[in-house]
């Protein structure tokens, strides 16, 4: 029998995939194709305090081996998560982390403290590298000062275990890592999407309503797992990586470069049922490879 | 209940020179599919990412067979334009919500483009499963766009506008006479979004329902990734999932 278990910092996951936030609704959506008990976890849509239409449409152009988005947070806020989603979703045997954001530090801290209450809820993912929101948003992700401020204020707040999501729209990702490390953060999370535009020639106009939007798919993964193997040199605390992963294969590449967890992205909006075919190749590799437990690979490069 | 089925491609049929009749088999049992839903169909080609949605256009139980008519426009497209008898087609179905039947007694389809695609299958549910004889009005550029006009005269009476006047009534689907007279109490709409908009303002003048189909694009088809969003008078809506089909007075047109 092998081991899957991974052990963030404590918070323990039935194997090492999780689902990025934003693209997996509240997982409810995915439950015709994935039996969600099967994965280590899942990460519902950026939260915030209140309720956000999010950005106009047009939010999506297809790039190559890519996507972009400009949605912008849009969520109905955190009570009716609380009231209306929660109910549906709080006996799953798994692990359901929320996606906490804000564009003011009370923001995220009301948000994260109603989060706090829900006991089926054993982790927030503080996301601090959101880049379709005017406010706040990115804005804390990218200087370590903003970043050490917030999460040191929502760990005051927030007792259960504290994911924060980094943007890779920075010179040097370790650095807001490494604030996050000593702020407070049990774990890290990267990357958030990639800030980038795309123009329709013929209209001679930007194809996204906000003109930038952030980048997404396999496109982006071979800097999404450099920046994860600097960072998991750089901090005591686990990593979790994510970034264009499309298959068994990608996943592993993460953890060899020191993710102990990963999140699957964009390839569920392909093949709905992607992590459950991950987890299977993740399995078939450990037999190739004679492992006896996944945390043996992580962060051998 | 939505699942991720490989179909076998039947046929693949040029209707025009930008337009394709694909049909799909399963091996196994159809869903049921209403009319106006729509599927998500995986691309077989490494330089296009996303699923690309399309319109059901006929449905045959017995069979298990869809009829998809698609109009070849980018590298998606061009990609399902390229498929043979044999090939494996994984598909995402049956999604969104679908007309609603019970608008009216006497309905008028009305399809400009590709737009026409859904509306096969609801003229032909429409006569096979409520008794009701539809009229379509199919609105193009030109004769050689005006395709299918065989099975849409099974289960309706076919009206055509062409721009050029080269078949049908000269015009636009919006000046056609079946307005001066109307002989309807519905209205089913699927276009480009500048004929819906005025087939719209048209029907509420009229005061006679109506629901359009949209295509805003999208990544996921079930709701997830919320980029197909359209402004309602409750919010940004899904249009795969809170649509593709809405009535025109929940739109902020």
């Amino acid at each position: 029998m092998v081991n899957t278990i991974v052990d963030l910092n404590g918070l323990k996951l039935k194997n090492p995939i999780l689902t990025a936030s934003g693209t997996f609704g509240y997982g409810t959506e995915y439950s015709d194709f994935v039996d969600l008990e099967k994965l280590g976890g899942f990460i519902v849509k950026g939260t915030t305090i209140n309720h956000k239409e999010g950005n106009p449409y047009p939010r999506m152009a297809e790039t190559a081996s890519g996507m972009l988005n400009a949605v912008g947070l849009q969520n109905k806020g955190v009570n009716y998560f609380k009231s209306k989603i929660y109910p549906e979703i709080e006996n799953l045997d798994t692990n359901i982390i929320v996606n906490v954001s804000g564009s003011s530090i009370e923001d995220y801290i009301a948000c994260s403290e109603i989060v706090n209450d829900l006991s089926h809820i054993p982790a927030i993912e503080l996301n601090i590298s959101c880049p379709n929101v005017k406010e706040g948003g990115m804005a804390f992700g990218t200087s370590a000062k903003a970043a050490f401020d917030v999460v040191s204020q929502v760990r005051k707040a927030y007792g259960k275990h504290l994911m924060v999501k980094l943007s890779p729209n920075v010179t040097d990702i370790t650095e807001i890592a490494k604030a996050a490390e000593d702020a407070g953060a049990d774990s890290v999370s990267l990357v958030n999407t990639f800030m980038g535009m795309a123009i329709d020639i013929n209209t001679q106009k930007p194809l996204l309503s906000t003109v930038t939007g952030g980048l997404s798919g396999p496109c982006i993964k071979p800097i999404a797992l450099r920046m994860v193997w600097q960072v998991a040199k750089a901090v005591n605390i686990p990593v979790v990586g994510l970034g264009g992963i499309m298959n068994a294969a990608d996943a592993i590449e993460f953890m060899l470069a020191g993710a102990s967890a990963i999140q699957v992205g964009t390839a569920n909006f392909i093949d709905p049922d992607i992590t459950i075919k991950i987890l299977d190749g993740i399995h078939e590799y450990m037999k190739e490879h004679n492992i006896d437990d996944i945390n043996d690979i992580v962060g051998i490069i | 209940m939505k699942s991720i089925v490989d179909f076998t491609v039947k046929s693949n049929k040029e209707l025009n020179s930008s337009t394709i009749l694909l049909i799909v088999e399963s091996k196994e049992e159809l869903p049921r599919i209403l009319p106006g839903q729509f599927v998500n169909v995986k691309i077989d080609n490494n330089s296009v990412l996303l699923r690309r949605p399309i319109s059901i256009h006929d449905v045959d139980y017995k069979n298990r067979q869809i009829s998809l008519y698609i109009k070849v426009l980018g590298k998606g497209t061009a990609s399902l334009k390229e498929l043979e008898v044999g090939d494996i087609v994984n598909i995402l179905l049956p999604l969104g919500n679908s007309f609603d039947i019970s608008l009216g007694k006497k309905p008028l389809l009305i399809g400009g483009g590709c737009g026409v695609a859904p509306l096969l299958y609801l003229a032909k549910v429409l006569f096979e499963d409520h008794n009701i004889k539809p009229t379509v009005l199919i609105g193009a550029r030109s004769e050689e766009d005006i395709l299918q006009v065989n099975e849409y005269k099974k289960y309706a009476d076919l009206l055509i506008s062409t721009e050029d006047g080269s078949l049908g009534e000269k015009g636009y689907p919006t000046n056609h006479t079946v307005w001066d007279n109307p002989e309807f109490d519905c209205i089913y709409c699927c276009g480009p979004e500048i004929m819906m908009k005025a087939i719209a303002v048209k029907s509420k003048e009229m005061n006679i329902p109506c629901e359009v189909s949209l295509e805003n694009t999208m990544a996921c088809g079930i709701g997830a990734c919320l980029c197909c969003v359209q402004d309602t008078d409750k919010g940004h809506q899904c249009v795969c999932t809170d649509g593709p089909v809405f009535n025109i007075n929940v739109l902020k047109w």
